[in-house]
């Protein structure tokens, strides 16, 4: 091929700024489809959770459904959420004494020692759903998304399984799949709130201790909660705007 | 679930059970440090005119290029789909430290060491091509890139962008070496992580190693072929040396009473930490048998008159103690991180595996596997002062180094 200098400066110029722009509009139309929820508008909603720990019995119905629903590895390492057991002793509330056998699965064995000097109280735990999330933010190909319906969420295909977002994590919400070396997380039931329904751990919940609500929807009886309930998230500290709020929390829950 | 809670003490949260950073990932932050190192001691010749350490110049170069290409291993072998990680540059994640940090490193190696490297071998590139045959001499002429100009205006031209490239590198091994310290330090989670300091602590400790390194390798190299330690070049290497340490001690220790003096939350839990778990690999490897013994062996050098033999005994002891203690300071940071539960309430403990995919075997195969490429690189691109081989002009590197670079 005859090419002198210029043309193949014109011809390098090209293929440099057609190849980034290639891929771009080649990503966008490999992107992730739309949910299967016919008439569920993104926008029109911004999820929370609500926990009550006064109601929480530490059945472990929520940690089963859990890993039912969403097909969460059996094994103790793995939980989309999982219920911890707090005894804080009055004259020492800096050194609680915690549990969570199995991530509470199977409810929790009654304990050997029983102080009449402390508090006792369980705390169910899932990923905070933070709108400043700090696994979002160092996720390094944007597989951790949020979706503008305020749910963290996992693009699988995408994830490369660095475990960066796992260190981010300040709650210890996130885990990799050892089947799909994958990070996995909680979605917030996204394939069952997007068609109405709540999540699995909410609907399993004997006391209802924890409901979902919606934040956009005026009508959410959440509104009442929020407004009625002393509340609190968890780690206020790292700012990364939680929305699991906690009524009742005690100063002593990490 | 027996053999998963052996080795935890207190609470940890359920997920934290299993350790998500290996050995490996302790071995990337060693290598790329390495890297950065051995650049700022080639540009002190270059760029600062320290002629003494100029039998290193080249042998620094090609080092930091033989461990910079192997820095990614540790992180593919750790990858849960190493087949998608181009698409960190396909489609990088901006506000993530990580996904810039991959065109930093591009950045370094395309643009500052590959051309920088090229620029300083090509008329030994070009006489090579000329003095061989067949095979060996396509190969030259590829590495040429199938030019054979090395007029006088073409080598002044050389020179002129070389020099650029290395003010240019300098820079640039900062922020290579600074960013590995920034993936860590910005992590908010995570308080033995997450400071200010650690991007800075991280370059001078990446500075102190690859000078250990390189003074090491040309010393092992100056033995392997029969030939004399050129002394005032190694003292020079030295010296530098222990004021990089210096710097780099007094950062650590700045960090360290930081933290003691603050007693933040997470104090209580970092300190039982590093007096139970990670006493042996920070106080005693870390601290003591990698910094300060070899910090004192360097000054009693500055300090004493001593026989060569007793210098480059001493070079080779500390150099060596030297590599172990930022080996160790990786280690505790990397590991250390992930030993305490993000409750604070309790800890876990790393089981490294033997033959596994980032086991101990593999990770000291990613730690030999730049040394074979060094090895490699020195026999297609010899830096040493006699030997440019075939070209025979009696113009060797040293020589050829001299007409290309006049003293200033």
């Amino acid at each position: 091929m005859d090419i002198d200098r210029r043309q193949f400066i014109l011809l390098a110029g090209k293929a440099l700024v057609l190849t980034p722009a290639a891929a771009v509009v080649l990503a966008r139309l490999a992107a992730g489809q739309a949910a299967e929820a016919p008439g569920y508008e993104m926008a029109r909603h911004w999820w929370a959770m609500a926990i009550d720990i006064e109601k929480c019995i530490g059945c472990g119905n929520c940690v089963r459904a859990c890993k039912a629903e969403n097909d969460v590895p059996r094994e103790p390492a793995y939980f989309r959420t999982w219920v911890e057991r707090y005894h804080v002793p009055v004259d020492d509330p800096e050194h609680p004494l915690v549990d969570s056998p199995d991530g509470g699965f199977d409810g929790f064995p009654a304990r050997r020692t029983a102080d009449g000097q402390a508090k006792d109280f369980f705390v169910p735990k899932l990923c905070n759903h933070c709108a400043q999330s700090p696994c979002v933010q160092v996720c390094p190909v944007g597989a951790t998304f949020d979706s503008p319906d305020g749910v963290v969420l996992v693009d699988k295909t995408r994830c490369l399984g660095c475990r960066y977002c796992v260190q981010a994590c300040p709650y210890g919400c996130r885990f990799i799949d050892p089947r799909t070396r994958v990070v996995d997380k909680c979605t917030l039931c996204y394939h069952r709130i997007t068609r109405g329904e709540t999540t699995a751990c909410c609907e399993t919940c004997p006391t209802g201790a924890r409901r979902l609500g919606d934040l956009k929807d005026p009508r959410d009886p959440i509104h009442d909660w929020l407004r009625t309930n002393m509340v609190q998230v968890l780690k206020p500290q790292m700012a990364t705007h939680a929305k699991v709020y906690y009524a009742n929390l005690d100063g002593a829950v990490r | 679930m027996e053999s998963l809670l052996r080795g935890v003490v207190g609470f940890i949260y359920p997920n934290e059970l299993e350790l998500q950073w290996s050995v490996l990932i302790v071995l990337y932050p060693f290598l790329t440090g390495l890297v950065a190192g051995a650049f700022i001691l080639a540009s002190l010749e270059r760029v600062f005119n320290v002629e003494a350490v100029r039998p290193t110049y080249r042998l620094a170069l090609l080092t930091a290029l033989a461990f910079l290409l192997v820095a990614p291993l540790p992180l593919q072998l750790h990858l849960g789909h190493p087949e998608r990680s181009l698409e960190m540059y396909f489609t990088p994640h901006r506000s993530s430290a990580m996904a810039m940090f991959g065109f930093v490193y591009l950045w370094y190696l395309m643009v500052v060491l590959v051309v920088e490297i090229w620029l300083d071998y090509r008329r030994d590139i070009v006489l090579q091509a000329r003095a061989s045959t067949g095979a060996r001499r396509f190969l030259y002429r590829a590495m040429a890139l199938w030019s054979d100009n090395i007029s006088p205006r073409a080598l002044a031209i050389d020179a002129k962008v070389g020099r650029f490239v290395t003010v240019l590198g300098i820079p640039s091994a900062f922020l290579l070496h600074g960013y590995v310290g920034f993936i860590f330090g910005s992590v908010k989670a995570n308080p033995w992580w997450s400071t200010p300091l650690m991007p800075v602590v991280f370059l001078f400790s990446a500075i102190v190693s690859g000078i250990a390194l390189v003074m090491l390798i040309y010393m092992a190299g100056c033995g392997l072929r029969g030939r004399p330690v050129d002394m005032p070049c190694v003292d020079t290497i030295a010296r530098y040396l222990f004021y990089a340490f210096l710097i780099d001690f007094s950062l650590e220790m700045l960090d360290l009473i930081h933290r003691v003096y603050e007693a933040d939350e997470s104090f209580k839990t970092l300190d039982f930490m590093v007096h139970t778990k990670l006493f042996a690999s920070q106080i005693v490897l870390q601290i003591f048998v990698g910094t300060l013994v070899p910090l004192g062996l360097l000054a009693l050098i500055q300090l004493t008159r001593l026989t060569e033999l007793a210098r480059r005994t001493i070079y080779v002891l500390a150099g060596c103690l030297t590599m172990l203690g930022i080996l160790a300071m990786r280690w505790n940071v990397v590991i250390g991180g992930q030993l305490f539960s993000k409750s604070f309430l309790g800890y876990t403990t790393y089981k490294m595996g033997f033959a596994t995919r980032e086991g101990l075997l593999m990770a000291l195969a990613v730690m030999v596997l730049p040394l074979l490429i060094l090895w490699g690189l020195v026999r297609l691109l010899p830096p040493w002062d006699a030997g440019a081989g075939a070209d025979d002009t009696g113009n060797g590197g040293h020589g050829a180094a001299a007409t290309r670079r006049p003293p200033s």
